[in-house]
């Protein structure tokens, strides 16, 4: 009797449907898709659109093909601001690896009161950006930083220094900044990746003969990679894309020396009204950030060692 | 290859004290087995011994040298974890080779020494597999490799085969012996399988609560068993326990809470002054006689019978060559072999010289 249902099914395209399992699995994920398409995608194609026209504030724009990038290989200020956000990333990902792997590392150890020192860590997290952002601003200040404060108390220099005002220096300090708000996440994951190692793994190779930066290079750091992978692809994500630090900060300045390609795209934008053309600037980041999400597809994908049967 | 020695040990794990003053000598060569039931302290001795646990108190000395505070890679002891403990990322060959890289050894040494410990093990056409592509008893054999490749002072086993199936179980059982025979590398194996702890050691240690029960030979700890924990750890089914007295007018007779009067073979040299326990081992009951046994279930397990009953109201398990045709609430006659019989002080435990 079941198969007489089966194939009386078979006949419509609707029973065809209904009856194959990636059928039916499509019919329930349509309201999603549905959704995600509307939500996602259309603000999306609508900013890739505003890039191809000359758009302004208040007046509908014209479609204008490539202008608008042709125009921004030329501009000084645009290439600028993508080796600014090159330099920003790069930097600060780094320092955010380095430090948030050490935190980690720190923390899986036995310690009194570790979930205390946890919770503190998730601190800079947990406050909201542009808050942290006002605060680095005061730290930052050029005559009331409590850095300078405290070297000149030292007696280590003579006049505050001008964090905000100069090139160099600003470039540091916004990613001083964004270091010290990202350290927090990539510790927090990085310890969750810790946690699932095995204690006897390293067991065994303590008694194998390892020295402590031996089980870490052969053993943690390998078993850590995917974990690696995966955060510091958001890390990366998040770092280029970074906008209320700069913005609140140093607004680009001095002389665009800390605009990152979000600052400016928003700059040209709104504050300057050119639409189409912060459109253009906000579509050339899509390349670097679809390497970046390649870059990790790729160093996600489960190495030799993690296929075949469980454990 | 060492002796190992621990001297009043002690550890505590913050205020709670799990170790309470271990003392035995391991000689060269020796296959140790701990056993003990589950959180007796077995696994915690034996991570002392590596390094992986600080003891609080005592000392623990390999060969002659005392090392309390010596790191574990210092001790050159190999270890095989119950959950072997294999590195996921490294393929079979470079698990029982990760000791000789460490001290970067040349690839050819390395080769050298995996091969004939993969020959001896049976591994030789999965050196290139990842430890997930194996099976449970490959795994347990690539984790004694690792062990092997290392030729260490002394080889710890922490409950090796508690994870494989029964028949699996069997088979390495004889393997691990076979490959102590052919090392003859001092080794102390844990274990909360009774059986396991009898046909391969050449001495047990009974463990309970975090002291030594008892050491000594497989049969002797079977022939005489130290005292009542001992005696119901030891062999299988357990020993029978009646609590009971000694006869007043005959020593060499035992009668149970119950009545039931049991031979004890020859008259005590001394009497315990309270209650006693009378120990019958299972195998020491023989088809007839006068000691009546109420059936309750017969358990032919082909070679032997078992049969569960009554001895004047006290379950009782006997283990009988014979093919046995009772029925439930059937009465069966036995005799009690008197050599194999057991009596014990009831308010210490300790076994009674007969
Ligand atoms: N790290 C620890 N912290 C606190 N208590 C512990 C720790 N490790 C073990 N213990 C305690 O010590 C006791 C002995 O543990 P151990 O692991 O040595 O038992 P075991 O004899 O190996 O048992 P099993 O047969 O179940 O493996 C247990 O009561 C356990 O709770
Ligand atoms: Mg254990």
């Amino acid at each position: 009797m079941g198969k007489a249902t089966t194939s009386a099914r078979n006949g419509t395209f609707l029973g065809r449907l209904t009856g194959s399992k990636n059928g039916l699995g499509l019919i329930f994920m349509l309201p999603a898709a549905t959704f995600l398409l509307c939500f996602l995608t259309y603000p999306l194609g609508l900013g890739v659109w505003l890039g191809f026209t000359d758009t302004r504030i208040g007046r509908a724009g014209e479609f204008i093909g490539l202008e608008n990038y042709i125009w921004l290989l030329d501009d000084p200020v645009f290439r600028l601001s993508v080796f600014n956000t090159i330099l920003y990333t790069s930097v600060a990902s780094v320092l955010k690896f380095g430090l948030g792997l050490w935190l980690a590392l720190l923390l899986n150890e036995k310690l009194p009161m570790k979930s205390l020192f946890r919770a503190i860590i998730l601190l800079p997290w947990v406050v909201p950006t542009v808050l942290s952002a006002l605060a680095f601003w005061w730290i930052f200040d050029s005559q009331f930083s409590i850095i300078s404060w405290i070297l000149m108390k030292w007696g280590w220099i003579d006049t505050p220094i001008n964090f905000l005002g100069d090139p160099t220096n600003a470039r540091a300090a916004v990613i001083a900044a964004n270091v010290w708000r990202g350290i927090p996440f990539v510790a927090i994951s990085l310890l969750a990746g810790l946690q699932t190692i095995p204690a006897s793994l390293n067991e065994a190779a303590a008694l194998d003969g390892a020295t402590s930066w031996q089980r870490f290079r052969r053993i943690t750091l390998p078993l850590l990679t995917p974990i690696i992978a995966v955060v510091m692809t958001f890390s990366v994500l998040f770092t280029f894309t970074d906008f209320q630090l700069i913005y609140v900060l140093t607004r680009g300045g001095p002389v665009n020396a800390t605009h990152l390609m979000a600052t400016l795209s928003f700059q040209r934008a709104i504050p300057g009204g050119q639409l189409g053309e912060g459109a253009a600037i906000a579509v050339a980041m899509i390349p670097f950030l679809l390497a970046a999400i390649l870059f990790s597809f790729f160093g996600l994908q489960r190495r030799k060692w993690q296929q075949g049967g469980a454990d | 290859m060492a002796t190992v020695g621990f001297r009043n040990v002690r550890k505590a794990f913050g205020s709670v004290e799990v170790l309470h003053g271990v003392s035995f000598d391991i000689e060269e060569g020796e296959f140790v087995v701990l056993v003990g039931p589950s959180g007796c302290g077995k696994s915690t001795l034996l991570r002392l011994l590596a390094g992986l646990e600080h003891i609080s108190s005592g000392d623990i000395l390999i060969g002659e040298r005392v090392v309390n505070d010596m790191p574990p890679k210092e001790r050159d002891i190999a270890m095989v974890f119950q959950n072997y403990a294999l590195y996921p990322h490294l393929t079979v060959g470079e698990n029982m080779g990760f000791s000789l890289t460490l001290a970067n050894r040349p690839k050819s040494e390395i080769a050298e020494k995996v091969g004939p410990a993969a020959e001896i093990l049976g591994l030789s056409n999965l050196l290139d597999r990842y430890p997930r592509q194996l099976s449970g008893g490959q795994r347990q054999r690539v984790a004694m490799g690792r062990a092997i490749v290392r030729d260490p002072q002394v080889f710890l086993f922490d409950e090796p085969l508690s994870n494989l199936d029964a028949k699996l179980r069997v088979s390495m059982r004889a393997e691990v012996k076979n490959l102590h025979q052919r090392l003859k590398t001092t080794t102390v194996y844990v274990t909360h399988d009774q059986i396991e702890a009898m046909t391969m050691a050449d001495r047990i240690v009974v463990m309970q609560d975090g002291i030594v029960e008892q050491i000594g030979a497989p049969l002797e700890l079977y022939d005489s068993p130290a005292n009542l924990f001992v005696a119901g750890f030891i062999g299988s089914p357990a020993m029978n326990m009646l609590s009971g007295r000694i006869d007043p007018d005959n020593s060499s007779r035992f009668i149970s809470k119950e009545g039931v009067a049991l031979p004890i073979g020859r008259p005590l040299v001394e009497t315990p002054k309270g209650g006693a326990i009378y120990g019958l081992r299972p195998e020491a009951m023989r088809l007839g006689g006068d000691v009546r046994l109420k059936v309750e279930v017969v358990e032919p397990t082909g070679s032997e019978t078992h049969v569960i009953g009554r001895l004047g109201g006290v379950e009782v398990v006997g283990v009988f060559r014979d093919r046995i045709e009772a029925r439930p609430g059937d009465e069966i006659g036995f005799s009690i072999d008197t050599t194999a019989t057991h009596l014990f002080d009831a308010a210490s435990g300790k076994r009674v010289s007969i």
